[in-house]
């Protein structure tokens, strides 16, 4: 109650517990979600995701100073793999956040993508909800490419930029990889390297040849972000995307979607953890045992899980 | 769901080594919990923005310039003072053993010094935490 009044008044050491409590699946923290729900909405959300070291956290850097600059406040969850060995992470992305650290109208939080059973997509999307809750004007997620949280992060925001670099590979394995379909803006950074140019026309043609239902072809942008080389153009180019959702009731369309997709991955999130408790997991263990035993097959075994044991 | 431990791990003052640091940083991080790394040169204001902003259980300050007992009283200072409480802050670095008696008074509560195995960090903050949850 006393944190839910905290948070109104804007107590940054509110929001970040609020986001402690959602991130640990507190009740406390689903009442204070349920209760600022209708602060929600009004911030620009953009997704940032690539490859690991493509210099996303200084791209977010130099976002975060441009938007700044114009006066706005910004909110950052920077999220990072949990090893799935040991349960812990290093979240080392505020080492490239640093320009505005005594700035209060900045907002970093880390973030790790924790348990294996996916719920990235949940915990994520309710701690961009309270960023804009708590009234951040820009609400920045930045997430890793290398498997499912960008995916995960990409129906909670507005706009996706993909950051690939020289090194990248050819075009066809950015495609390989499903970034061409998440992508609203591609950015070739760390373009003082040699290849960014065959980089972007490669990906611009592959873009070109795509089929489209939308009317949005993603540009490609270079940039360097160390130097600031290309920030305006980035800039430039999320305007534009963001004057593009606003025509045709595309925006409305987008809450749509965006909406579902969280309600949705609240479902699965339900069913997955009330799915697990009931004893099922020592079940499990059992089952493990006489799959190794040629007893049943794994497919038998994931029945044998549904049914009463 | 699983509570984590969420540590930041901090080099405030004007020394390039953070080798340390970030020894520290895996081996907690291979411990189960979750760490923020901030990097070199940190000022004390900017820690505690950091310690703020991720909602840290435990701050982890190393030092190897000599600058502790000035930047750790400073640090335990502006937490206290942006209304931060019941976090855990210790030290590491080159830290005389004649200092530890002051800097604990100041807040610090545990220093460890450079030969210290990476398990007695762990060990300290785990039981810090056990302890912590039960009142
Ligand atoms: N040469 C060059 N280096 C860059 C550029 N942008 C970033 N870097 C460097 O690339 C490294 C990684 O940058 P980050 O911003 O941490 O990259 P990231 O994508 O956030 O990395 P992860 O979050 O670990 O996946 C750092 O050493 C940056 O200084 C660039 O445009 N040119
Ligand atoms: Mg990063």
């Amino acid at each position: 109650m006393d944190l839910i009044k905290r948070f109104r008044k804007g107590d940054r050491l509110a929001l970040a517990r609020a986001i402690t409590l959602v991130e640990n699946g507190m009740q406390e923290g689903r009442d204070l979600l349920d209760a600022v729900h209708p602060q929600t909405g009004k911030a620009r959300r953009i997704g940032i995701t690539g490859p690991p070291g493509a210099g996303k956290s200084t791209l977010v850097d130099g976002l975060i100073q441009s938007y700044r600059k114009a006066g706005q406040s910004v909110g950052v969850v920077a999220v990072d793999p949990t090893s799935p060995f040991t349960g812990g992470a290093l979240l080392g992305d505020r080492i490239r956040m640093q320009s505005r650290w005594a700035d209060r109208r900045v907002f970093v939080r880390s973030m790790a993508t924790r348990g294996s059973w996916g719920g990235l997509a949940a915990a994520a999307a309710d701690v961009i909800e309270l960023l804009d809750a708590f009234g951040k004007d820009v609400v920045i997620a930045e997430t890793v490419g290398v498997g499912q949280s960008e995916f995960d992060v990409v129906d909670a925001v507005h706009t996706t930029i993909v950051v690939i670099v020289p090194e990248s590979g050819d075009s066809i394995q950015v495609m390989k990889a499903g970034l061409m379909e998440i992508a609203d803006i591609f950015v070739v950074n760390k373009a003082d390297r040699e290849g960014a140019g065959d980089m972007e026309t490669g990906l611009g043609a592959m873009l070109d040849m795509r089929d489209r239902e939308e009317d949005w072809r993603p540009p490609v942008l270079q940039t360097v972000a160390t130097s600031g080389e290309g920030m305006p153009t980035l800039i430039d180019a999320l305007a534009q995307h963001r004057e593009y959702l606003a025509k045709e009731s595309r925006i409305e369309e987008w809450e749509r979607k965006a909406v579902r997709a969280r309600i949705v991955s609240l479902v699965h999130e339900e069913l997955r953890a009330g799915f697990w408790k009931q004893g099922r997991q020592a079940r499990l263990e059992q089952l493990v045992g006489e799959v190794l035993a040629r007893e049943r097959t794994p497919g038998d075994a994931a029945q044998a899980l549904f049914s009463p044991a | 769901m699983d509570r984590k431990i969420r540590v930041l791990v901090a080099k405030p003052g004007l020394d390039g080594h953070d080798r340390g640091a970030k020894v520290v940083a895996s081996a907690l991080r291979d411990a189960g919990m979750e760490v923020i790394y901030t990097g070199l040169h940190q000022t004390p204001e900017g820690i505690v923005e950091a310690a703020v902003q991720e909602d840290v259980d435990v701050v982890g300050l190393s030092v190897l310039s000599g600058a502790h007992m000035t930047l750790f009283p400073r640090i335990v200072e502006l937490l206290r003072e942006a209304g931060v409480e019941g976090m855990l802050i210790i030290g590491g670095g080159i830290i005389p053993a004649d200092d530890h008696e002051f800097l604990r008074e100041k807040g610090v509560e545990k220093v460890f010094t450079p030969g210290a195995p990476t398990s007695e960090i762990v060990d300290y903050i785990r039981s810090w935490f056990e302890k912590r949850k039960t009142v």
